[in-house]
């Protein structure tokens, strides 16, 4: 790629070849785009617009049509009452508390030391042994989720989180592949100078790779939190007690509580205010780690 | 023994340590290998051949459950009829859409990355909560969609009460939750040299040849990508279908993953749902195994390889 792309700049581009397409031709070209563009982005953005005007309604509001798109008087105590309806605080606090908090803090911790490991310690079979990673990567997760949940069975672990945050410790291929990824760019005079003063392998690990390699860690990290605070199928399959779930079966149990008629009134408002309130942390926060999120996402596609 | 303490021999102190090191730092990574991907592996596998209900003691039966599947159960050719279907679709479409949308966003365009935002962003808000105003949105009797369709006197549109447009449905969600793969595009579209459309305009080439003869080559590797990692993913779709339509209407929207998570935790038949789980993994890795081998003729890795 660097070959082609050195080769072609050595050719200057003859300034009037710039202009040789048809003027009516771009033109056209820069209404289509916007033409496409504008309508699709504003249909990508309307569900989420419609999750939020809908929490603001009552029901007059959402059965009335044509469906109104601006609601007029809002009722923002919908978020309140459709958050009380269920022990939604319970379900946040399970959410937070037993699982993302630990599963980031797990996988994060384990993930970095192999990630390590697999970049930069040099030790015969590295990379071939890396390879069997980036196989698991690709592992589909429905072979191994009835006999993992046999095992978690046994070990009395079901109605726990424990099935959830315990694999954590053993890092996540997917984790260390980025992890090692941000490591491999670091220089590795770096390393050998920590060497001769006699730091140890993990003294530079913890005093001189991880302060460099802050945003790739908040990369991993978000990602982690991403996926702990949207697990639907995880929870579904080994909790039972309601008292113990997360947000995301707590948003089901209220729209099979909203779906039986004549249970309480403003069904949809709550079910979408709750659903907006479980959706805003992440809005939040990607909205506040722009960058970190695209920078994070583009690496994945990165070629290892 | 001689040949083994010789190789043995050729690594110095400081290699042999380097090893230590190496396989302290990656032994979280090899015990849950073990723990969780290699021991469920065997154990699925064993799990197939036998007769499970978690009370009672497996009973062997070879590959009883293997046989019923292909040859005696309809409802089996049924989910995979659903699940190749939605696969089929939502992957290349899902893809094609998103790469569409990255070289829109990849031209000169004001407002950046406020469009990428607003495509990125259903794909990162948690799935149950997107099911929740999808159906909210595709109710026949007070859905947006229809609503609007109602009022221009238009046909109204049974998205998720009809068999015939339950898929086409879903695999509409699955796409408007493409925003990673445009992000991802978007990233490696980036790093095309300007230099090289320059070039291709010198010589000529129109908007189209720039398209086809540098962006597509380019970026092939990434369209690789985004394709197998599609196909894992649609191929265990799970969540939005579970919610919106939880496998009907008629079963038209029982999907692989719904089919299995019914066997093993509702019917508790965990024999069963190991043999559906072998399948689909065989399914993948053929799928996957073709993609390969045909990106030998698509994907351009820039004379590095």
């Amino acid at each position: 790629m660097t070959t082609i792309a050195s080769e072609s700049t050595t050719r200057p581009v003859p300034r009037h070849y710039r202009d040789t397409g048809n003027r009516w031709q771009t033109i056209l070209l820069e209404v289509v785009k916007y033409a496409v563009l504008v309508p699709l982005t504003l249909s990508f953005a309307f569900p989420l617009y419609w999750m939020i005007s809908s929490a603001l309604k009552v029901d007059s509001q959402v059965y009335t049509m044509p469906p109104i798109l601006l609601p007029f008087p809002i009722h923002p105590e919908n978020f309140i009452n459709g958050w009380q309806i269920l022990p939604f605080t319970q379900y946040a606090v399970n959410s937070v508390v037993f699982y993302t908090v630990p599963a980031v803090a797990f996988t994060v911790l384990s993930s970095t030391i192999v990630a390590y490991g697999f970049s930069r310690i040099r030790w015969p079979g590295r990379d071939t042994i890396f390879w069997l990673v980036v196989m698991t990567m690709m592992l589909p997760w429905a072979v191994t989720m009835v006999p993992l949940f046999i095992t978690f069975k046994w070990l009395g672990w079901l109605d726990t989180y424990r099935p959830l945050v315990v694999p954590a410790l053993f890092s996540h291929p997917y984790i260390v592949f980025l992890l090692r990824q941000f490591f491999m760019t670091l220089p590795e005079e770096l390393s050998d100078a920590a060497r001769i003063d006699g730091a140890s392998e993990f003294g530079i690990l913890f005093r001189i790779i991880l302060p460099l390699t802050k945003p790739a860690l908040a990369v991993v990290a978000l990602f982690r939190f991403l996926w702990a605070w949207n697990d639907y199928l995880g929870p579904l399959i080994y909790l039972r007690d309601e008292n113990r779930y997360p947000l995301a079966l707590g948003i089901e149990q209220l729209s099979r509580r909203a779906n039986d008629v004549g249970n309480f009134s403003n069904g949809i408002p709550y079910l979408m205010a709750v659903s907006t309130l479980v959706a805003l942390p992440i809005i939040v926060t990607f909205f506040f780690a722009q960058r970190t999120f695209i920078e994070g996402i583009s690496l994945t596609g990165m070629k290892g | 023994m001689a040949a083994t303490t010789e190789k043995v021999s050729r690594y110095t102190p400081q290699e042999w340590r380097n090893l230590r090191l190496g396989l302290l730092f990656i032994s979280p990574w090899a015990l849950g290998f073990l723990l969780f991907t290699i021991y469920p592996l065997l154990s699925s596998l064993y799990y197939s051949l036998t007769r499970y209900d978690l009370l009672r003691p497996p009973v062997f039966l070879g590959a009883k459950n293997y046989l019923t599947l292909f040859f005696d159960d309809p409802h089996f050719w049924n989910v995979m009829y659903n699940t190749l279907f939605y696969v089929g679709l939502s992957v290349p479409f899902g893809v094609g859409a998103a790469f569409i949308i990255a070289n829109m966003l990849n031209s000169r365009i004001v407002a950046r990355s406020f469009f990428r935002s607003v495509i990125y962003v259903p794909s990162i808000v948690p799935a149950v909560a997107s099911a929740m105003v999808w159906q909210f949105l595709m109710n026949v009797q007070y859905g947006a969609i229809n609503g609007v369709l109602r009022y221009f006197g238009l046909p109204i549109i049974p998205f998720l009460s009809n068999p015939g447009w339950a898929k086409p449905s879903l695999i509409l969600v699955a796409i408007w939750a493409q925003g990673a793969a445009v992000v991802i595009f978007l990233a490696a579209l980036q790093d095309v040299p300007r230099s090289l459309y320059e070039a291709a305009t010198v010589d000529g080439a129109n908007l189209w040849h720039r398209f086809r003869n540098v962006t597509v080559p380019l970026t092939s590797p990434i369209i690789l990508f985004n394709l197998i990692m599609g196909l894992i993913v649609a191929f265990q779709e799970f969540t939005v279908p579970w919610l919106l339509t939880e496998g009907g209407p008629m079963n038209s929207t029982e999907f692989y993953l719904i089919h299995l998570y019914r066997n093993a935790f509702e019917y508790l038949r965990m024999g069963k749902a190991s043999a559906l789980a072998w399948i689909l993994f065989l399914i993948i890795v053929a799928f996957s195994l073709i993609i390969f081998k045909s990106s030998a003729r698509w994907v351009y890795y820039g004379g590095e390889k």
